[in-house]
């Protein structure tokens, strides 16, 4: 069977997935929350510096998510354009200077100020990405459920994120036979036909895609029930690892970055570095 | 004599949602240690008895029950599901369904899991079960990787972890090919030598159950019980056969030889079983007189050619490979093998869902290879081995009529195909019926009419007697039987050896991806060395006429098989 799998669970020797879960998700929750607090480019660029960074010591290659980034590129792409069509005066408004290089139509003028903003939103993207893209890589599924549970997430919760993990690949088996076998039927979901009809075939495959996951949740829940799940408030994890010296060293630089982070940002009341009013 | 672990005092039960109770007035005492065959065709009521024992009657399927259960000492209506874990553990039919874990380690470790089991604990006692049931190595494996018997065996391994003193088994043989659930009958054996439990099996493969002796078989018919006796006698009387379960083949033909099975000749194991010399000359002479059943057909012209056939799913392994064989017209094919031997990837690459990376596939001479998923079905029909997977219409006529809508067809033409196509498969009464109103067995022959309504000259079908008792089974077997007497050449991939000798002159067997046979299934069975590379299992007539001094057990299978078709008629 094809491999459908866009983004999964990539085993390597390296010093981030050494890591336990929860310090990963820890990790990567402050990062995001850095790069989302601030404008300030400088803070900006260190943090992308601290990204190539840390996906070279991942030691996962380039090409391996090659099609996750190049899809976030395209979002991005998207968000900017949309930004742009609807506010294209606001880097004018926020930076309080305006320097136009062209003008396109109407209210539509290129401004440095704008060209600015746009950098700098687009950097915060790109700083956070990475380092979530690592958390899904190097994290051992079977850690997630635990590493959620690690951050005071409900147990509850966190098993289902792990048994969405265990019956994707076999909810996905289902499809591939149910919809060879409803293409030998004449059904069709690629190709010639019409939207319409294509809509009204898929139909055909969900029906009994459903029917049969159902079938499963039943058969699944009631497993877990005889095992005692949900008996007790807390569970304990087979997979958990322990914290180790360099978990404490990870967490507490992702402290320390936010921290440095909001200290730099907010220095002169301010959320946006203004290189336009020096 | 100490006090039972379970005890049904005059229990009854209905579900909720039926009109009917599912159980009558049932009273059975099971003791610690035990080991207890519930036996029965389908509907009999006995998964409903598994079910209230292990507590998802009344906690997971509400409904109203009378008399008393209690379940060591306890009675199961005040206890909790979770309290009724600790005592009894279930293993479910569906082998794959329970794997909850993502990997085995942590599936056996799931219910010490929940009970807050500290780590370092939990992986001793994990490594500790898991050598017991000989899974071991396999710790770090995802369930795709496994087998049907590993996954049966982690399954087994995730209940032992709790020290029940009850372990549970529904239907443990139904999604295992023959030797794997051979294997599965020692390892329960195994198993229970060494924590001294009570075993319940359910399970209506009676003679695969009983290769490993059982203290009591309590049959059940219509939710009540009408036998609770030591093998040796329920073996003896009719009443097997009477409430739909197949009683073990060398028994059937003792029977039809004359001989008169007693108790005294302990019949519930073929190699436990003690003949006089007497009886071995009336199954002898027996043997003699009968016909040996016809199996070569005459040569018909050939419909089906697969060449030098290759295909893996990845690059470099070869899933199939070098496959050559030929199917004529009229016959009625079994293709048999180990689970992963790729018999459903033979199936798959017939119908086109697959291309081959060398090889042809021919139909009456003409390659296939430029045909479409489409224009293979038109003479090639698929039909998959859970019918809830086919079914994509609420009405049957509806959904037997779907495959015509994308031809050429009027609607009036339609109309008389999907009659016609009814009327062949027994359909015709509920035409106008949803398809929801049907038993299982009746779905599966929706989806072979709606298939069959295109009018394919090859009928594929994917272990089409999977989970069915006896009565269904034959149902369905002669269903097919008919179908190819009218012309319909069958082929049928299974991993039912009676199926296999019973209903088809011809096996082609496989193992890991190559044929390892192509010949008659009587020979298959009787021959040591391919019973045992394709995991299938030797039938007990083998043993008894090795034992009766038989020289050529493969003429006493075939002779049996036509004095069974031919009492049959």
């Amino acid at each position: 069977m094809a491999k459908v799998a866009i983004m999964s669970y990539i085993r390597r020797k390296s010093l981030v997935h050494e890591l336990t879960g929860t310090t990963k998700l820890v990790f990567f929750l402050l990062w995001s929350v850095a790069a989302m607090v601030t404008y300030d480019t400088r803070v900006l660029l260190c943090m992308l510096a601290g990204s190539y960074a840390i996906f070279k010591i991942s030691k996962v290659r380039f090409r391996e998510v090659r099609f996750v980034l190049g899809l976030a590129a395209v979002f991005l792409l998207m968000n900017n354009l949309f930004v742009y069509l609807f506010s294209p005066e606001y880097g004018v408004g926020l930076y309080g200077s305006r320097t136009v290089l062209l003008t396109i139509a109407g209210p539509y003028t290129i401004t440095l100020e704008q060209l600015f903003y746009h950098f700098n939103m687009t950097m915060k993207v790109v700083c956070v990405v990475p380092v979530a893209l690592l958390f899904i890589a190097c994290t051992d599924p079977s850690e997630f459920a635990a590493s959620l549970a690690g951050i005071g997430v409900s147990y509850r919760i966190g098993y289902s994120v792990s048994l969405a993990l265990r019956y994707i690949p076999d909810v996905q088996r289902d499809f591939t036979n149910i919809s060879q076998a409803q293409q030998a039927r004449g059904i069709e979901l690629s190709g010639k036909d019409k939207f319409w009809t294509r809509i009204k075939n898929s139909a055909a495959i969900l029906l009994p895609l459903v029917l049969s996951s159902l079938n499963r949740i039943e058969t699944v829940s009631n497993a877990m029930e005889l095992r005692g799940f949900g008996k007790k408030a807390k569970r304990t994890w087979y997979v958990q690892r322990k914290f180790q010296k360099k978990d404490w060293i990870a967490m507490g630089l992702a402290v320390a970055i936010i921290a440095l982070d909001l200290l730099i940002t907010f220095w002169d009341g301010s959320r946006y570095y203004n290189p336009f009013i020096g | 004599m100490n006090s039972p672990i379970i005890s049904f005092q005059d229990f009854g039960f209905q579900y909720t949602a039926q009109a009917e109770p599912t159980l009558y007035g049932i009273n059975l005492d099971i003791y610690p240690g035990e080991k207890v065959l519930v036996a029965g065709s389908s509907g009999s009521g006995k998964s409903t008895v598994a079910s209230c024992i292990n507590g998802l009657i009344p906690f997971a399927y509400p409904g109203q029950s009378t008399g008393k259960l209690l379940v060591d000492g306890k009675e199961v209506k005040e206890s909790s599901i979770f309290e009724m874990s600790r005592t009894v553990g279930t293993v479910l039919q569906d082998t794959d369904g329970q794997f909850i874990g993502l990997t085995v380690g942590e599936d056996i470790a799931f219910a010490l899991e929940n009970e807050c089991v500290d780590q370092e604990q939990m992986k001793l006692t994990v490594d500790e079960v898991s050598r017991l049931v000989d899974i071991d190595h396999h710790l770090q494996h995802a369930p795709h990787e496994l087998s049907g018997g590993q996954k049966q065996r982690v399954s087994l391994a995730g209940v032992m972890v709790d020290e029940v003193k009850v372990l549970l088994f529904d239907e443990p043989l139904a999604n295992l090919d023959p030797a794997a659930g051979k294997n599965t009958i020692e390892l329960i054996e195994k198993v229970q030598e060494r924590t001294e439990a009570a075993v319940i099996i359910i399970e209506h493969r009676l003679e695969d159950v009983l290769w490993r002796s059982v203290d009591r078989i309590v049959l059940m018919h219509e939710g009540r019980i009408v036998a609770d006796q030591k093998p040796e006698e329920l073996l003896c009387s009719s009443l097997l056969t009477e409430h739909g379960i197949r009683e073990p083949l060398y028994l059937t033909a003792l029977k039809y030889a004359g001989v008169t099975v007693t108790p005294g000749m302990r019949p519930a194991h073929v190699n436990s079983l003690l003949l006089s010399d007497e009886q071995k000359e009336m199954v002898k002479t027996w043997y003699q007189s009968e016909a040996r059943s016809q199996v070569t057909p005459g040569k018909a012209e050939p419909l089906l050619q697969v060449e030098h056939l290759t295909f893996g799913y990845q690059q470099g392994k070869n899933t199939l490979e070098d496959i050559d064989f030929t199917v004529h017209k009229g016959e009625m094919i079994s293709i048999v093998g180990r689970n992963g031997a790729g018999k459903s990837t033979l199936a798959k690459l017939v119908c086109g869902f697959e291309l081959p990376v060398s090889g042809r596939i021919l139909l009456e001479g003409r390659d296939l290879a430029n045909d479409t998923i489409r224009e293979r079905a038109e003479r090639i029909g698929y039909v998959m081995q859970n019918p809830n997977q086919m079914i994509s219409k609420p009405m049957i006529w509806d959904e037997v009529e779907l495959a015509l809508l994308k031809t050429e067809m009027t609607e009036e033409e339609r109309r008389e195909r999907v009659e016609e196509t009814l009327k062949i498969c027994g359909l015709y009464p509920f035409r106008k019926w949803p398809v929801s109103a049907l038993s299982y067995g009746q779905k599966k022959r929706v989806t072979i009419a709606s298939i069959l309504v295109c009018r394919p000259q090859i009928l594929i079908l994917d272990e089409p007697t999977a989970g069915q008792d006896y009565f269904h089974y034959t149902e369905i077997m002669e269903f097919l039987v008919e179908l190819n007497r009218q012309g319909y050449t069958i082929l049928m991939v299974t991993h039912d050896m009676h199926l296999m000798l019973e209903y088809t002159p011809r096996a082609i067997v496989f193992s890991e991806g190559k044929l390892l046979a192509d010949t008659s299934a009587a020979h298959v069975l009787n021959s040591p060395s391919l019973v045992e590379k394709a995991n299938l299992k030797e039938t007990s007539l083998y043993t008894l006429s090795v034992s009766c001094g038989i020289e050529d057990p493969q003429a006493f299978t075939e002779r049996f098989i036509g004095y069974e078709r031919k009492e049959a008629r």
